[in-house]
Order: C-alpha cells, then structure tokens, then sequence
C-alpha cells in the first residue's frame, strides 16, 4: 500500500467560523487506488473537512494537495489574524482558494450530503449537464451547433454510464421522481461523468435500509474497480464503512482522535469512548 | 435513444413551419392593411409586440432561465436604441436634430453603404447599426457584469434596476449632448414607416414584417443558445448553484455569459424599438418598461419562451387596442364619458393582470414551449399495465 502514490494530501487544516473551529489541525493521506473513509459524531467536522477539500470553503489555516500539487492554501490573516484559536498559524505563508469548479476540473468530483440532483431536469439531462466542462466548444459554435460530433459523443458516454449504473430505464424521468436510493445513485453517476480521479462521497448511505446499503456498498466497490477512482467517503453505517474501506479517519470535535485499518479502528479506545460504542448499542 | 432524436426533429420542424407561416401572414398583412384602416392597430400591435417579445425573451434568458434577477433591461434597450439611432440620421438632418449641439457623430451607416450599394447597402447598414447596437449594449452589460454578478437575488435586482436609471441620468445630462442630444429626442433616422421593398415597379410595404423578422430571427437565436450545452448549463445554475459548481460549471463565467446575451438582445430591441417608433428619447426608457417586460414574462410563464411571446403579443394587443375604448368614453358598445376616463383603462388592465395571475400561478404557458402543445400525453406506463 505505502508505495503507492499520495493522490489527496491534507496538512494542518483548521477551519474556523467566528469563534467555532469546526475542523483542527487535520492532517490526512489518501493515496492511490484507496477508498479512505472518515467517519466521527455528528458535528465532528466531517462535512466541513470535505467542503475544505472541494473548494467550498477557504480553510483558515493549512493546505491542501492532489496529485502532489498544491490546490488550496491559507493562513490566518487580516482580521483572523487576532482571533486565530487553532494551531500550527504561522505555518503556511500563501493563499490559494480556487473555486469548486476549478477543482472539478482537476479530478475531484463529489456528491452531497442532501442530495443537490437538478430537479427540474430529467436523469439524463443530469449527467448530460456534467459533461458540460469537457467541451471545447463556445457560445457560438453551440448555439449554430457546429459542435453536434461532440455534442453526440457526450450523450453516447452518458447512456453508456446509465447503463453502468443501472438506471437506463428511468433517464427521461425527473431526477426527483426517482426513489431514494437511486437518486443517490444517480448523484454518483453525476460526479463519474465529470471523469474524476478522486471521487467523494458525504454520506452515501444516509437515510437507506440495510438492503439497500448493502446494495450500495457492492455498487462502490464495483466502480472503484470500473472507474479507476481512488474514493474518499464519510458515512456513518459501520458494516459498510468496515466492508468496503482501506483506511479510516475519525473526528471528534474537529479533531482526529485516530486512523488506520478497519480492524484497529474498531479495537481503538478512543474510538469506542467516542462514536463507536454508542453505535454498536444502537444496532443491537 | 433514437425515439429521442427523430422526436427532437420534428419539434424543431414544427417550430420552424410555425415561424415560417407568421412571417408569410405578417408579410402579407402588410401589404393587405394600410395604416389609417380600422385594423391598422393590428399593424402597430405586431410592430411593437415583436419588440417587447424580444425584450422579454431576452430577459427570460437571464431571470428565467439562468435564474439571475435583474431589472436593468430599459438601461440596456436604451442603449441600444440611442446607438441605433445615432448611426442611422442621415447627414442632411443632423443639424435639425441636434438643434442645441454640435453633433459629434456625423456619419450614417446606411447613407455610406448606399451610396456604393444602392438599395442593399440601406439594408446592410441598418443590420449593421442593429448589431452595433446589441453590442454596445453587451459591452456595458460586461462592464456592470464584472461586479454585479456576485450579488444574489434582490440584490442584484437593486443594483440592475439602479444600473438603468444612472444610464437614463446620463444620457440626458447637457454636457453630452453633442452625442446624445441631451433631454431632446433623436428623430429622423433609418424608421420602420419608410422600409420598402421595390419590384418591377410595385411598392411593397415592409413597415411591420422588418421589426417582425428581427424579433424572429433575434428569438431564435435565443432558442438555439437556450437549447445548446449552455442553455443546459444556465439552467443548472438556476436550479442549484453549489451542484453546479461542484459539477465543474464556472459560475462567474456562465453568468456573465448569460447577462451579456441577454443584454445583446435587449440591445437590438431597444434598437427595432426606436426603428418602430421613429424616435428615440432617454425619457422613454423608464424603469416602469422593465417592469412591463417583466410582467410579459411573469404572465406567459418564467422559463418558457413561447410564453413570453405569446404574453408580449397580448400585454401590447390589450394595452394598445383592444382596451383603448375605456380611456375614449366608448367600450364595447357601452357610452359612459363618465366612468371610462382617462386612466380607466389602467384599472382594468392591472385587475385583468391580477386575475390572471391568481389563476394561471405559472403563466399562460408555465414552463411548456410551442413543439409541446402538439405531442400527446406521455402514457403512463402502470396505467397501460393495469388495463
């Protein structure tokens, strides 16, 4: 595993709002070809972490890699500057704050944590619209429709990616008819259009009965292996968490209390006092 | 997936043979009508329909389909309509326009092609003033673009709305009358009532079919970028910001598409607004004609362009004609000076647009455009299953 190449690198990320630092000092590798899970309490930072990592959010403090480049960085200036709480603050000396797009274009796609499907719009028009950063085309060549070759090749890749995921037979119905677990799917689907390298998942599972969980960690799996993406997922239904990851991360209030393999994360104390435990009586 | 496409073709063949026949009818009308007959309203309601159809189509562009709210159209449209006209007052009538200044621009578009081209260069020069004017209004949109674009929602909506009465302002201060003539209107330029088309000897009229075809040729233009990977991209910054940026959609860029588009076609139609009215004035150019735009594109259904050309035709239809009798003392047969005054017809138009509202909640067409009204129902797949 440890000579694999380093696809995500995060260093000291501290992500702090008005006096609230949601996310401390968070320091985490994924490397190639791995599927990373991050897992923790409600309200320990998980979904700040990835809005961090996606460009959603500027972190105050520290920096983040893909692909061995530097793709954000900050440091707690101007009016931060004083009410800075986190550690690690004269570290980092540049800013870098990229917007999701340009880091979608890099290879990271993501899905989200209440599903963000257009609703308006049908399954295919969904994917269909992902595509829409692989053009070459301009507002003129499209709108006179000199770009019809590669507007076909988009919808050819797209009905073959419906058919990957299953859903061929619902693409001309609205993204939001279609029932819970397969708006999820479609969500994924979405991202893999987008052709990335690194795909993130917020809570995949959220909301979905053990079958259909079950279901979904096969559906994971299945496209780390078609797709070639290295994926980053937090989630907190254990059996799929400890099914499917390489690795484990796990937050506690913004922190990191603790991360490695399945079987010691699920031996670690720490671990136990702090989340899993409490989920362990909740399943039985 | 080949159902999709055979299905895709023939609404646009629908479409297109729809288009094909109003411009023969409206090309024909002209001939058939003269101004002073009784249904010569129907021709100034074409006119000036076919303006505000652009006008609102241009402006769904941008609060329909991209889901930007703005209200700076009458800024743009009067950009457009002061670019036009300054470039198409024929030499001999500038001094009598510009009766206060020294006019600054002294050369016609038009009036220089012609005099190489003959008829044709008329026309050319005229097209060639419609474009200038489009893309003067582009580049101003642009300009305000730059920081405006990162508000959202109201607050945009302010800043446009306050983008519009600074450029009426200015284009009424003194100190640049010798280009805008001041608070005086530009008159005397390339009109819609002198458009003719000669042959073998006939006179042909082409007083309406021009600002009609314009607007024909403007809409489609729309339809085609709204049907485009771009449109699809407008639309999905419409329906969820962050899903779009997540999904590798630049949103500066996309707005700023949109707005400067959508202002492009303002532009043009505050030009063919000047061309159909013959003059064109800055006081003219009020907020309230945003309003009325955006009323157009409420009331045919936000996000449907058909809508709001169906809404611009009957916004212009009921305000011009078939309501005029409430403000003249006799309306539908009924005499009574008293009651339908001045200003009556007003009441009635705003209740009429109450009502409307109140009933039909998504607009005339709601997000449904022409090809639609003539496929069939989607059968439902469980209905069939059970029967």
């Amino acid at each position: 595993m440890s000579e694999q190449k380093t696809k995500l690198l995060v260093e000291h990320v501290t992500m702090q709002f008005g006096g609230v630092v949601a996310v401390n000092d968070l320091s985490m590798e994924v490397r190639e070809g791995e599927i990373v899970a991050i897992i923790g309490p409600n309200g320990a930072g998980k979904t700040t972490a990835f809005n961090v990592i996606t460009g959603v959010y500027a972190p105050t403090n520290g920096r983040v890699s893909f692909d061995g480049e530097c793709v954000v960085e900050n440091y707690p200036h101007g009016k931060m500057k004083k009410s800075y709480l986190g550690a690690n603050g004269d570290m980092f000396h540049e800013i870098k704050e990229p917007t999701p797009d340009k880091l979608t274009a890099l290879g990271m796609a993501r899905t989200f944590q209440n599903i963000r499907l257009w609703k308006s719009m049908t399954v295919f028009d969904n994917i269909l619209i992902a595509k829409h950063m692989k053009r070459s085309s301009n507002l003129f060549s499209a709108a006179f429709r000199f770009n019809s070759a590669e507007e076909a090749r988009h919808r050819a890749e797209v009905m073959e990616l419906l058919r990957v995921v299953g859903l061929e037979d619902e693409k001309d119905d609205l993204a939001t008819s279609l029932p819970y677990g397969k708006q999820r799917r479609l969500e994924i689907a979405r991202a893999l259009a987008t052709e990335p390298t690194l795909l993130l998942l917020d809570e995949p599972a959220a909301g979905m009965n053990p079958q259909e969980t079950g279901d979904l960690t096969q559906f994971i799996a299945q496209i780390r292996k078609d797709f070639n993406v290295t994926i980053l997922l937090i989630e907190h239904h254990m059996d799929l968490v400890m099914d499917i990851s390489d690795r484990i991360y796990v937050l506690d209030f913004g922190r990191l209390i603790a991360h490695g393999t399945p079987d010691e994360i699920q031996r670690n104390e720490k671990v136990i006092d702090a989340y899993l435990g409490v989920v362990e009586d909740a399943e039985d | 997936m080949i159902e999709n496409k055979s299905q895709k073709r023939k609404n646009a063949w629908i479409a297109f043979l729809c288009v094909l026949a109003f411009l023969a009818l409206v090309f024909c009308l002209d001939q058939w009508i003269k101004p002073t007959d009784k249904l010569g309203m129907l021709l100034i309601v074409l006119q000036k329909g076919s303006v505000y159809a652009l006008a609102a189509v241009s402006m769904n562009l941008l609060n329909g389909y991209t889901g930007l709210f703005s209200l700076g159209h009458a800024g743009f449209m009067l950009l457009g309509a002061y670019t036009y006209a300054i470039f198409t007052i024929p030499d001999k009538s500038r001094d009598a326009v510009y009766q206060y200044f020294d006019a600054a621009i002294r050369f016609s578009i038009p009036e220089k092609l012609s005099q190489h081209m003959g008829g044709f260069g008329t026309a050319l020069g005229v097209f060639i003033a419609l474009v200038l004017a489009g893309l003067v209004a582009a580049l101003m949109a642009w300009l305000i673009g730059l920081p405006v674009l990162r508000l959202k929602s109201d607050y945009l909506a302010i800043a446009t709305l306050g983008f519009a009465e600074i450029i009426r302002a200015v284009f009424q201060w003194s100190k640049l009358g010798p280009i805008t003539n001041g608070s005086n209107l530009l008159k005397n330029f390339a009109r819609a009532s002198k458009f003719k088309l000669e042959i073998a000897g006939t006179k042909l009229s082409l007083s309406t079919f021009v600002p009609v075809l314009i607007a024909t040729v403007s809409i489609t233009l729309i339809v085609l970028i709204v049907n485009s990977t771009y449109g699809r991209a407008f639309k999905a910054i419409r329906d969820d910001e962050v899903a779009a940026e997540a999904m590798g959609i630049n949103l500066a860029k996309h707005k700023m598409i949109a707005f400067v588009t959508s202002s492009f076609f303002a532009g043009v139609a505050g030009a063919t607004l000047a061309m159909v009215l013959s003059i064109a004035q800055a006081n003219n150019f009020k907020s309230a004609m945003t309003y009325e735009i955006l009323l157009m594109v409420v009331l045919g259904g936000i996000g449907s362009i058909t809508g709001s050309v169906i809404g611009s035709l009957l916004f212009v239809a009921a305000s011009e004609w078939w309501l005029r009798g409430l403000d003249s003392g006799k309306f539908l047969g009924i005499e009574a000076p008293n009651i339908f005054r001045n200003g009556f017809r007003l009441v009635v138009f705003s209740v009429i647009i109450m009502i409307v509202v109140l009933f039909f909640r998504e607009g005339i067409m709601g997000e449904k455009e022409l090809p639609d009204l003539f496929r069939k129902k989607k059968k439902d797949p469980a209905k069939e299953a059970q029967s």
